[in-house]
């Protein structure tokens, strides 16, 4: 099904230029507002398609498993949608990341380098995953209980922001420092990722706050209300971030360093 | 008249207070009780009213029925009974109503129509006020006299099946009991079933004096689909099987047996048209109330309305049928058809039982009671009534006899019909004539508050404020006409009692203008935000860019809690919302110290008042820049503040700078699972139980222990000598005096045996408080009077910081002094990695200090139930109860957690900032941040005031939030007093 996806969206961007940025980095000034701006449409229309195929990987993920399982359902085996979830968007974000290169990729591409820098994406998403999971329980999930529901939502939530940072951005610190800083957003994918890590987090903020309210409702049970708003906020940002870079594309300039 | 903005605001918190005050005893209206206590044993009956000679018959009646069989069906209403429905789903019940020996009334309950009132209204006969609640400290217990409680005395044997609120209510008065729950409402058929399956036993049993059925499928039911459903049919068809089934095993009883028995169908309440209750509309109100025995005359065609009664009226018709003395609270009177059959003279007796405990309740509640009409008319009867038993004693069996008794009845009657109308007017109704007064102050005084919010916080801390000026002078005492007016009106028409009504017209007319007063400064204010609004819009558009995510989560978070309180569940489970926020705070702090520690450039010059404040880097060259608008004198200062930040900076290592947001959220989860507070989580086990079970005494003494020492190297620091010496002795004496009272173990002393009150160590430590208290005040004192010793009081404000620590540790139980050490541990990590650093303002410094006050509050276990106030810290080191101490005690355990954040704050920014206005502008914020809570939770109770759990959740937290406010008022004056100590000195 993936394949099926990847096939189609790849077929359909194989016409957009991919070497706009460069190409305009090169030109002189009188001509840069110009093609910046035409540059910025297309990367905002690329955009656009790629978070498309972003939230239709969380739709999959949503009816692919009830074709292999047969009493799935996102309430009752949720462990089961969050693991299919992650996967379902992890694979949205690598496949983007083979596919689009939206970064300018380093120049030296020795076969070592290259599984040296996966064996460091790993890494880095285990210990992001390790970080939400202590995070969660400093804001008062139980320790001793329900600890894969918690793991499991730690590693949602890293999908949703770990793992796009780390396929735009590679295991870079001083970059992911960069982009989650004031003005320090250099290009139109950079400011989407921003946008949708800041809202999945949102998301999963405000998902804690129906848990205390007396309804007895089956989504209000730890941590699916919170694993919701993460998806919800995730998808609401992956929908806002081309808009809202739509309407403020005046106002946006990028720094190209 | 100029005033700092820190008088400003503690003038406003006090007439906040009053406000708050006048709602609240407006919202609690007092009950209508008996002073004497159930407890005082069986007083002797009333005997016989008799002219001249004294009766013979002293002593109670006898039981007018061998057994009583009460079945009440939650959520019946008057038309399932008397209605449509009644006939086409319960035939025999309206057989026995239309035909059968009964008498058929329509019971109208009072608001809140919710179960549990409705039980205590029915079985005590008095109308449940809130205060009971209070009284009874929310023990579900019901402590006063009541029908069941006197049955129990006089040996009868009760049976009861259902709702288990009664098993709650009257726990070991049943002989035998099986409690269903309502807690699923969305089964309607085996909690109903639950009662029925006892029952085939226990009628053919008989071994009984008193059955009590509960039913609460109907009620479920309405919730579910309302009261128009088909499943509602269904559920009268049954009741209407189960009621038959009772009625002919009783029969059949009452052929053995030489007294009759009694069967009540009632209803708790009703049922509103969507289904619910709670509120006080007519289908809520009115319920069904069928008395059943074959004592009665059978009424062959008598089709007519049933009577209106009240729901009261139960208990004493209850309580005279079983021959057991009236409830004392009874404010019900005598349902006058169950006695018609009996003789004359048993008539009289009865009415003269219940109307004399009337006029005895009466009497004790209204001064006035002699003026009542009821009144009168009772002395009149009694009288008549008196007459009356001597010409029966004297064997005079005439027809004067008999017309001169329906004379004594129809008296009787009347006096009865007044008397409970004039009781039961005292209590049921809100007051809402205060409530909207105290509403409409408090509101005042929250907008004068939001219209002067940008001048205090953008420019600076003093304000105008024009109480003097003419031209307010006449509308002022044009509003003032206009209130008096309209509180002469309302007063004079309105027929409850009315708390302002009832006061001195003095008080009244003190209270009239604070009201209008207020209003000229609003719209003074008002005119001035309009005069020189270009300016102020300008500041705005500064201010807006600057904003920082911390002071948007300030902002949002507060705001956030504020509506939160609306619900009941968030109200029940407050301590969540501040432990997440405070959480949340604690990682936009830790962001904001990694973006200023890694990338130390986004400071930009134009981001006015808080970016660049935060920032190091550029906090050389933009620091004239911020303090634009303060003093003339904070020049001086300025660069002594400047030497001392760097300093700060380059002292503290940049990694604990960034670790210590990280430690503040390891101690509050660690903190939070110490005490397991609120509602939901209440019943889960939490670190604090294990430490106080009996097997882990050693453990508790080794936490208590190090926490004490942990608490003295953290306070020590900033005290003189003495004070060193005084708080080491007296944090000695905490541990001490819980080792006298047993709680803690002595390492040599393994086994103590012992145990006392401990008053000597208690009192020790008092010693000592005082006079690190005293210290610290002379030091102010001292720094007041000799100018420019800044030091001087610093260590003046800490001593007294320290000395209320002190007290803390002694009042807070030993699994809680933890609490004591990680907050004082927190503020010296705040302090000194994070506010001095980082330069927050004294705004986002005193909101910070609120929401760690507010989550201190519920980390010692506190919620927003009344049961978790620690009433064991108001006898520390008391003889024997004293009110004044014992209050000031509990009221300062309780609060601890805000009052000492408050105190620390003062300390800080009298420490950092050098100039007043810093402090004076906190403590209008504080001020700020501690009404709106207040002003919009009395808003919202006042539109909740039918909610189904107004007297479980929302009052408890109303009176919560009232104390709270008074705790501010006093901080604030603190405040202001320490501020004005600072001018004289400048």
């Amino acid at each position: 099904m993936e394949k099926v996806a990847g096939g189609i969206n790849a077929s359909s961007w194989a016409g957009l230029p991919l070497s706009v940025r460069l190409f305009s980095s090169t030109i002189g000034y009188p001509l840069i507002v110009t093609q910046e701006d035409t540059m910025k449409d297309t990367d905002i229309k690329r955009l656009l398609y790629t978070n498309l195929l972003c939230i239709f990987s969380v739709f999959l993920s949503i009816f692919i498993p009830s074709f292999f399982l047969d009493n799935f359902s996102i309430l009752e085996t949720h462990l089961v949608w969050l693991g299919t979830c992650s996967a379902f968007v992890t694979g949205a974000n690598l496949l983007l990341y083979l596919v689009v290169k939206p970064n300018v990729s380093s120049k030296r591409s020795s076969l070592s380098h290259k599984v040296a820098r996966v064996v460091r994406c790993w890494l880095y998403f285990l210990a992001s995953c390790f970080f939400l999971h202590i995070i969660f329980v400093l804001y008062g999930a139980p320790l001793m209980e329900l600890v894969l529901e918690t793991f499991l939502f730690a590693v949602v939530l890293s999908t949703f922001t770990t793992v796009p940072c780390l396929c735009l951005l590679g295991p870079n610190l001083k970059a992911w420092l960069r982009v989650f800083s004031r003005n320090g957003v250099t290009s139109v994918w950079e400011n989407s990722l921003q946008i949708t890590t800041v809202s999945s987090f949102i998301g999963a903020w405000l998902g804690a706050f129906p848990i205390p309210l007396d309804w007895e409702r089956p989504w209000q049970v730890w941590p699916i209300s919170c694993t919701l708003g993460a998806t919800f906020g995730y998808v609401a940002g992956l929908v806002i971030s081309p808009l809202w870079i739509y309407w403020n594309r005046k106002q946006l300039t990028y720094k190209n360093n | 008249m100029r005033l700092g903005s820190g008088a400003f605001a503690a003038s406003c918190v006090a007439i906040e207070v009053i406000g708050v005050a006048i709602f609240i005893r407006g919202f609690f209206p007092a009950p209508v009780r008996s002073s004497a206590r159930p407890e005082h044993g069986a007083e002797t009956p009333a005997p016989e009213p008799v002219a001249g000679v004294s009766s013979n018959w002293t002593k109670l009646p006898p039981p007018l029925f061998s057994k009583v069989v009460i079945m009440l069906i939650d959520a019946l209403r008057d038309d399932f009974v008397f209605g449509s429905k009644g006939v086409k789903y319960m035939p025999y019940t309206t057989y026995l109503v239309e035909k059968g020996a009964s008498h058929s009334f329509v019971a109208e309950a009072k608001p809140p129509t919710v179960t549990m009132p409705r039980i205590k209204a029915l079985m005590t006969g008095s109308l449940p006020g809130f205060v009971d609640v209070i009284r009874n400290l929310n023990s579900p217990v019901l402590l006063e006299d009541n029908v069941i409680r006197q049955a129990k005395a006089a040996g009868k044997r009760i049976i009861f099946y259902g709702d288990e609120t009664w098993v709650k209510l009257f726990p070991k008065h049943f002989v035998e009991y099986d409690g269903t729950t309502s807690f699923f409402v969305s089964d309607y058929i085996e909690v109903d079933n639950n009662v029925t399956r006892h029952l085939d036993k226990v009628l053919r049993r008989g071994d009984w004096d008193v059955l009590i059925l509960h039913y609460l499928g109907l009620d479920h039911i309405g919730h579910i689909s309302g009261p128009n459903s088909p499943l509602i049919g269904h559920k009268l068809s049954e009741m209407d099987s189960v009621l038959m089934k009772i009625h002919t095993s009783l029969l059949s009883k009452d052929r053995e047996t030489l007294l009759p028995s009694l069967l009540v169908l009632c209803g708790d309440h009703g049922m509103s048209e969507t289904g619910s209750h709670g509120a006080s509309s007519t289908e809520e109100v009115s319920t069904p109330l069928l008395l059943i025995s074959s004592a009665f005359e059978r009424k062959p065609g008598d089709v007519r309305h049933p009577k209106h009664v009240q729901q009261t009226d139960l208990a004493a018709t209850l309580a005279i049928g079983l021959g057991l003395p009236i409830p004392k609270d009874n404010v019900g009177s005598l349902l006058f058809p169950v006695i018609e059959g009996k003789q004359m003279r048993e008539q009289l007796r009865f009415l003269h039982l219940n109307t004399l405990q009337l006029s005895k309740l009466l009497q004790e509640n209204i001064p006035a009671y002699e003026k009542d009409p009821g009144f009168e008319q009772f002395k009149m009867a009694e009288r008549l009534h008196g007459n009356w038993v001597k010409l029966h004693l004297e064997e005079n069996h005439s027809d004067i006899l008999l017309g001169l008794g329906t004379k004594v009845l129809r008296q009787y009657l009347g006096a009865l019909k007044t008397l409970s109308q004039s009781l039961s007017t005292q209590v049921a109704h809100y007051d809402i004539y205060s409530m909207a007064v105290g509403t409409l102050m408090v509101l005042e005084v929250l907008t004068l508050f939001l219209l002067s919010t940008p001048h205090v916080l953008c420019r600076k801390a003093e304000l105008d404020v024009p109480l003097l000026s003419p031209v307010f002078s006449l509308l002022f005492y044009l509003i003032f006409l206009v209130l008096s007016a309209i509180h002469v009106l309302v007063c004079t028409s309105s027929e409850s009692s009315c708390y302002l009504c009832n006061l001195p017209w003095l008080a009244a007319g003190a209270v009239m203008v604070l009201v209008s007063a207020l209003f000229c400064a609003i719209l003074s204010a008002l005119i001035r935000m309009v005069t020189d609004g270009t300016l102020l819009r300008k500041n705005a558009t500064v201010a807006s860019s600057g904003w920082s995510e911390v002071n948007l989560l300030l902002l949002l978070g507060t705001v956030g809690h504020v509506l939160s309180l609306g619900a009941s569940s968030f109200v029940e489970e407050e301590h969540q919302t501040w432990y997440f926020l405070i959480n949340t705070l604690c990682l936009a702090l830790s962001q904001e110290t990694c973006r200023s520690y890694f990338l130390g450039d986004d400071c930009e010059p134009q981001h006015h008042f808080q970016v660049e404040q935060k920032c190091v880097n550029v906090l050389a060259c933009t620091l004239q820049d911020s303090t634009s608008c303060s003093t003339p004198e904070s020049e001086s200062d300025t660069a002594g503040k400047r030497a001392s930040l760097l300093e700060a900076h380059r002292s503290c290592k940049w990694w604990t700078v960034l670790a210590s947001p990280w430690l503040v959220l390891i101690c509050c989860r660690l903190l939070r699972s110490l005490n397991q507070t609120g509602v939901q989580g209440a019943h889960r086990p939490d670190f604090s139980h294990w430490l106080t079970s009996s097997d882990h005494k050693v453990h508790l003494s080794g936490l208590a222990a190090l926490s004490l020492v942990v608490i003295f190297i953290l306070v020590q620091k900033g005290c003189s000598l003495v004070s060193k010496v005084a708080l080491a002795l007296g944090l000695l004496g905490v541990f001490c005096y819980r080792a006298a009272i047993g709680i803690v173990l002595f390492p040599w002393q393994p086994d103590n045996k012992g145990i006392s009150k401990g008053i000597t160590e208690a009192r020790f430590v008092y010693v000592f408080v005082l006079g690190i208290l005293f210290t610290g005040t002379k030091d102010l004192l001292k720094a007041q009077v000799i100018a420019a010793d800044f030091k001087t009081k610093i260590v003046g404000l800490w001593e007294i910081h320290s000395g209320l620590v002190l007290l803390a540790a002694l009042l807070l139980r030993p699994h809680n002094l933890p609490v004591l050490a990680f907050s004082l541990l927190i503020q010296t990590v705040m302090t000194k990695f994070i506010w001095k650093p980082l330069r927050h303002d004294a705004a986002e410094v005193t909101v910070m200090h609120y929401w760690f006050g507010q989550a201190f509050f519920y980390f010692q276990g506190n919620s927003n139930n009344i049961a978790t106030i620690d009433i064991s810290a108001g006898c520390v080191g008391l003889e024997t109860y004293m009110e004044v101490p014992a209050t000031f005690l509990t009221v300062f355990g309780t609060y601890v957690g805000p009052v000492l954040w408050a105190s620390h704050l003062v300390y800080f920014l009298s420490s950092e900032g050098n100039n007043g206005s810093a402090l004076s502008r906190a403590c209008f914020c504080y001020a700020l941040i501690c009404s709106v809570p207040v002003a919009t939770y009395i808003v919202l109770v006042t539109s909740l005031r039918y909610h189904l759990f107004i007297w479980s959740v929302f009052s408890p937290k109303l009176l919560y939030e009232g104390m709270h406010l008074l705790i501010t008022a006093a901080i604030c004056a603190v405040f202001t007093a320490t501020n004005q100590t600072r001018h004289s000195r400048a």
